[in-house]
Order: C-alpha cells, then sequence, then structure tokens
C-alpha cells in the first residue's frame, strides 16, 4: 500500500469514527431527557419512588451490571485481538459479546415476566389503582429499560454483523472501523445501564 | 498499513479496567446499606459518573485518540452535565 493509501486510509478511519461519535452524542441525550424527568419526579414523589423502587431485583440487576460491563471488555479486546491479526481470538471475543448480551436479555425477560405475572405493567388495572408517584415510577421503568433492552438487541445484531464481517475478511487487521464504531456503541449500552442501574435500583 | 498510527491495548490493561470496574459496582451496591441518608444518591451518581468515565478513557479507546476527538468527547459532557444542572437550578428556585 502507498504512503498516500496508508493516508487517505487513516483519515477514513478517523472520519469514520467522528460521525460515530457524534451519533452517540444524539444517543446521550435522548437518554438524558428520561434522565430529567426521572430526577424531577423522583425529587417529587421521593416517598412513592422509594417504595416502588422496593419492587426491583437489586441481585438480578447486579448481575446484568456484571454481565455488560464484561462484555464492554470482551468487545475492547476484540479490537485488540483483530488488531493482531488473531482472527479466532477475535471471533470467540465477539461471539462471547454477544452471548454476555443475551444473557442480559434473559435476565430482562424473567424480570419483566416476573412483574407481568403481578399484573404491573403499562396500562394495568394494578398499575392504574397505584398512587400517583408509584404509576410515574414503573411509567419510567419500563421505558428507560425497554429502551435501553431496544440498544442491546441492536449492538447484538451489529455484533453479529461483525462475526460475519471477521469470517470473510471485510473486517481484518488492515480495516477494522465496523467492529471499532460496532464496539463504540456497545459501550454506550453499558454506560446508559451505569446510570440506570443505581437509579433505578440502588436508590430505594 | 497495519496499525500504523492506531494505539494496540493490551489485554491486561483491559481486563485491570474490568477489576476496577467491578470494584467500583461493588462499592456502589453497599453503599445503599451504610445510608449516608440526602447523600446516598449523591454518592451512588459518583461512582457511577467515575465507572463511565473509566469506561470512555480505556474501553472507548478516548486516551488514545486524537485531540480534537478527545475535547470534542469532553466537550459534549460538559454540556450534558451543564444541561442537567441548570435544568435542576431552575426546578428548585422555582
Amino acid at each position: 500500500m502507498s504512503v498516500q493509501a496508508i493516508h487517505n486510509e487513516r483519515i477514513d478511519s478517523e472520519t469514520g469514527k467522528l460521525g460515530m461519535w457524534i451519533f452517540l452524542f444524539t444517543e446521550l441525550f435522548l437518554f438524558g431527557g428520561l434522565f430529567l424527568v426521572y430526577a424531577v419526579f423522583r425529587a417529587k414523589y421521593s416517598a412513592d419512588f422509594h417504595h416502588a423502587a422496593e419492587e426491583l431485583n437489586t441481585f438480578i440487576g447486579t448481575l446484568n451490571t456484571v454481565f455488560l460491563l464484561v462484555s464492554s471488555m470482551t468487545v475492547a479486546m476484540s479490537i485488540t485481538a483483530i488488531q493482531k491479526d488473531d482472527k479466532k481470538l477475535a471471533l470467540f471475543l465477539v461471539g462471547l459479546t454477544v452471548l454476555l448480551a443475551g444473557l442480559f436479555m434473559m435476565n430482562k425477560y424473567f424480570e419483566w415476566s416476573h412483574k407481568f405475572e403481578f399484573k404491573i405493567y403499562p396500562g394495568s388495572e394494578v398499575l392504574k389503582n397505584l398512587p400517583q408517584g408509584e404509576l410515574l415510577f414503573f411509567g419510567l421503568y419500563y421505558m428507560m429499560t425497554g429502551l435501553h433492552a431496544l440498544h442491546v438487541l441492536i449492538g447484538m445484531i451489529l455484533l453479529l454483523i461483525n462475526i460475519v464481517k471477521i469470517k470473510n475478511g471485510t473486517v481484518s487487521s488492515n480495516h477494522y472501523l465496523h467492529l471499532e464504531n460496532s464496539g463504540l456503541y456497545w459501550h454506550l449500552v453499558d454506560l446508559i445501564w451505569i446510570f440506570l442501574f443505581p437509579l433505578l435500583y440502588l436508590i430505594t | 498499513m497495519k496499525n500504523e498510527g492506531s494505539h494496540i491495548s493490551s489485554y491486561t490493561s483491559h481486563a485491570v479496567v474490568l477489576i476496577a470496574l467491578l470494584a467500583l459496582t461493588a462499592i456502589s451496591v453497599a453503599a445503599t446499606e451504610w445510608h449516608f441518608g440526602a447523600f446516598t444518591v449523591g454518592v451512588a451518581l459518583l461512582i457511577a459518573s467515575i465507572k463511565v468515565a473509566t469506561v470512555i478513557i480505556n474501553f472507548m479507546h478516548v486516551k488514545h485518540e486524537s485531540l480534537f476527538i478527545k475535547a470534542m468527547v469532553s466537550g459534549v459532557f460538559v454540556l450534558f452535565a451543564a444541561v442537567i444542572v441548570i435544568t435542576f437550578i431552575d426546578y428548585y428556585l422555582r
């Protein structure tokens, strides 16, 4: 590859990452708005929020935090592996990330179904009869964790696409911007959860 | 152009960062039992902010990015913090 080509490739990678960062900023403000709504209502109905938050299982929340933190590390390591041209290890690490994401979603499924059993879901009669603050808490809980879970699913799809791309050589030690950007997206999913976890599960 | 100009983080450094993040999570969970009263929320959010910064700097490789990306990322987070703080000042002084 000529010097000029190397130079162009580096600029491509830089601009590609820049674009991803700008997109991530918009995501940050999307969740930021929800955090603000949560904070204001929590200040207004602190007793109700306290009571409603006790319904949440801290153990499941902590376990999911651990899954996401470990998956953040595995995706970061997969970039190191691809840079070192270790295709096999990169595939394993991206696969492990998808597996951890799957475990997160499984936990979320059990958590939500448990609440559905007690008829705690948006629009249910039980929820409508709760005090105003508790209704708001569960509304925000479903909205924030639901929107986050949607991001987890999108992240899983992006990582699965990377598995295919690493296999067929589109993502390689020469060209790994796609994996880097998917990794950035995956870290954002982790970042949002880092804030959601204490706000919803810990502050009771 | 293999690895031209791009920094390769070691596996060990990523593992160390993970251990730090897990330790902070443990502290955060334990801290809810200690009851800091009015400071409980503050402590939880402070630990969360440290974790977020750790992920951004290390896992998201901002440490090894160009000055432009570094400035942009820090700038946006300052803006984000300002939006939250200003909304709160507005809310509490109404």
